[in-house]
């Protein structure tokens, strides 16, 4: 077996992965995941002015 | 615990106001290189403002300086805030930031002095090299290390982005910068002729791939649902997208290389790989904008909202016309003409600084405890002028490029060519001062940002470490 035999071996496999891919993120058990993904960034409270720690600074230009 | 229950907003600040800082720098270089193009004695004749020296001190200051910051900035800010945790490594993330602006500072220095390793976005000099290395390492310890003690089950699909640019970048620097020193100033290559040619564009490609593309499609996925209010239009495509980026990237380099030595089998590689990428780059355009369905009417009155969705529909058109200028027959027009600037750049201005732009305001405020910027209106009159900006620019140089292209190829019956080649630099000259007429305003833009930003900052408190919010509702 040469390289090129490897070279086409991983191109395959490659492309298989991605299928695998591409059915897992469309079959039906991972629909509750992803939307509970997607709201991860919905759920931090906007402004949170709670400063901690943090010191009166005067303007630095 | 205390120091686990903030988040680490001190070192997103520094590198927030540097995004503005670096994108003024670079950008004025850009508009004093498109003035020498203009007026050739511009800069008379002083070796240091050469057009070949600072045309690297531009594109090193507005991909690493001012697009680097936007992506320290924002990757540490959206890491922490969806991992519900703070930043891993007070003393690291300083380190990059610090190690980042020495980077940054000795590209100034280096290449007007012209220390230049000649290899495009890849300039600088050995030692630099390894400095960049040495901050990069210790980027992807801070973010994979936050990663890792996230408090939450999923890692959100921005992460995934800013995580996989980061490790591909670090992959890119060491393969590309691999070279032989033989003093402090001066390395060559550990590749020669077409093998060189080959991993510079491998690098090449794959930084605008990764570096101005993954990492800020990372940023769509925080600041655009944040800003309009609600999730990820598509999580699944997001997913699929991302996969479809990270397999097909890899392999578009060799269209920067058509028609050369390099293997034709390669180059049809290179063109094929970069059709396919019209799909998921367009997945993550779409998965974007439609993200704000139902919420149209918010792009009325946000100009943030206006500076990412602008940013999505250049990002839409430059990655059609980038595929479309990897066809080997489109390329043998298009290629080393002003029309690949415009496309760099329509990519550059339209899509990664709009984006970062748009990014910083949402951040500047909350970063400083203000509820919003000093002024919206000059946030509105930023996004037209930029806007404005950005379309003369592609514009003139789509006109001159593809005139070029036409008259560099056009023969005589008997074969001679038609044009002298001064002659086609002169049919350049209208359209090089528009484009300099839109870097200016583009220029003008960051600079009404400067003010506003400043107006914002000053007397503000700083905040350092940010309360990290009760989870799910349950804020107290």
């Amino acid at each position: 077996m040469d390289i090129n035999d490897l070279r086409s071996i991983v191109t395959v496999v490659s492309f298989i992965t991605f299928i695998g891919i591409v059915i897992w993120a469309f079959s039906g058990g991972r629909k509750s995941a992803f939307d509970e993904a997607a709201r991860l960034p919905m759920e931090d409270d906007e402004y949170e002015r709670v400063n901690v720690n943090s010191v009166p600074r005067a303007a630095e230009h | 615990m205390e120091a686990q229950a903030t988040y680490n907003y001190k070192v997103v600040r520094q590198f927030s106001i540097m995004t503005v800082v670096w994108g003024i720098v670079g950008m004025l270089v850009g508009v004093i290189i498109a003035a020498q193009l203009v007026w050739p004695d511009l800069t008379f004749g002083i070796p240091y403002l050469s057009y070949g020296r600072l045309r690297p001190l531009h594109t090193n200051a507005v991909i690493f300086a001012f697009g680097g910051s936007a992506l320290f900035a924002t990757s540490y800010y959206v890491v922490q805030r969806t991992c519900h945790t703070r930043l891993f490594g007070d003393g690291l993330a300083a380190f990059t930031f610090w190690g980042w602006q020495v980077v940054i500072l000795l590209a100034a220095i280096t290449l007007p002095l012209g220390f230049t390793s000649a290899k495009e976005y890849a300039e600088l000099e050995w030692p630099i090299d390894i400095l960049i290395t040495l901050v990069w390492v210790t980027y992807a310890v801070v973010f994979f290390g936050t990663i890792m003690k996230r408090k939450t089950p999923h890692i959100y699909v921005a992460n995934w982005f800013f995580g996989a640019f980061i490790l591909t970048v670090a992959l890119l620097h060491v393969v590309n910068s691999a070279a032989l020193p033989v003093n402090l100033f001066k390395s060559y290559s550990a590749y020669a002729g077409v093998q060189d040619a080959m991993v510079q564009w491998w690098y090449g490609h794959n930084a605008v791939g990764f570096f101005l593309t993954a990492g800020f499609l990372g940023m769509m996925y925080y600041f655009v649902p944040k800003q309009a209010g609600r999730p990820v239009y598509s999580y699944r495509l997001s997913v699929v997208h991302f996969w479809a980026l990270i397999f097909t990237y890899m392999w578009a380099g060799p269209h920067h290389l058509h028609y050369t030595a390099l293997p034709d089998w390669t180059q049809s590689i290179g063109m094929l790989f970069s059709l396919i990428l019209l799909a998921p780059s367009w997945g993550g355009m779409i998965n974007g904008i439609m993200t704000l369905s139902g919420a149209w009417h918010k792009l009325r009155t946000d100009p943030i909202l206006k500076f990412l969705v602008t940013s999505l529909s250049f990002y839409g058109m430059s990655t059609f016309e980038g595929p479309m200028m990897a066809i080997k027959s489109v390329n043998a027009l298009s290629h080393y003409t002003d029309w690949t600037v415009g496309h760099v750049h329509s990519g550059a201005l339209g899509w990664v600084a709009m984006v970062s732009i748009g990014c910083i305001y949402y951040l500047i405020p909350r970063l400083f405890g203000r509820e919003q910027m000093y002024s919206i209106k000059l946030i509105t009159a930023h996004f037209w002028i930029a806007t404005i900006g950005v379309v003369l620019y592609i514009a003139a140089m789509w006109i001159a490029g593809v005139a070029e292209g036409l008259m560099w190829r056009a023969v005589n019956p008997d074969g001679t060519l038609t044009y002298s080649f001064a002659e086609a630099v002169k049919m350049t000259y209208p359209f090089l001062t528009i484009r300099l007429l839109g870097g200016l305003m583009f220029l003008s833009g960051m600079l009404i940002m400067a003010y506003n930003v400043f107006k914002t900052v000053v007397g503000a408190k700083a905040v350092n470490d940010a309360a990290i919010p009760a989870v799910a509702g349950a804020h107290a």
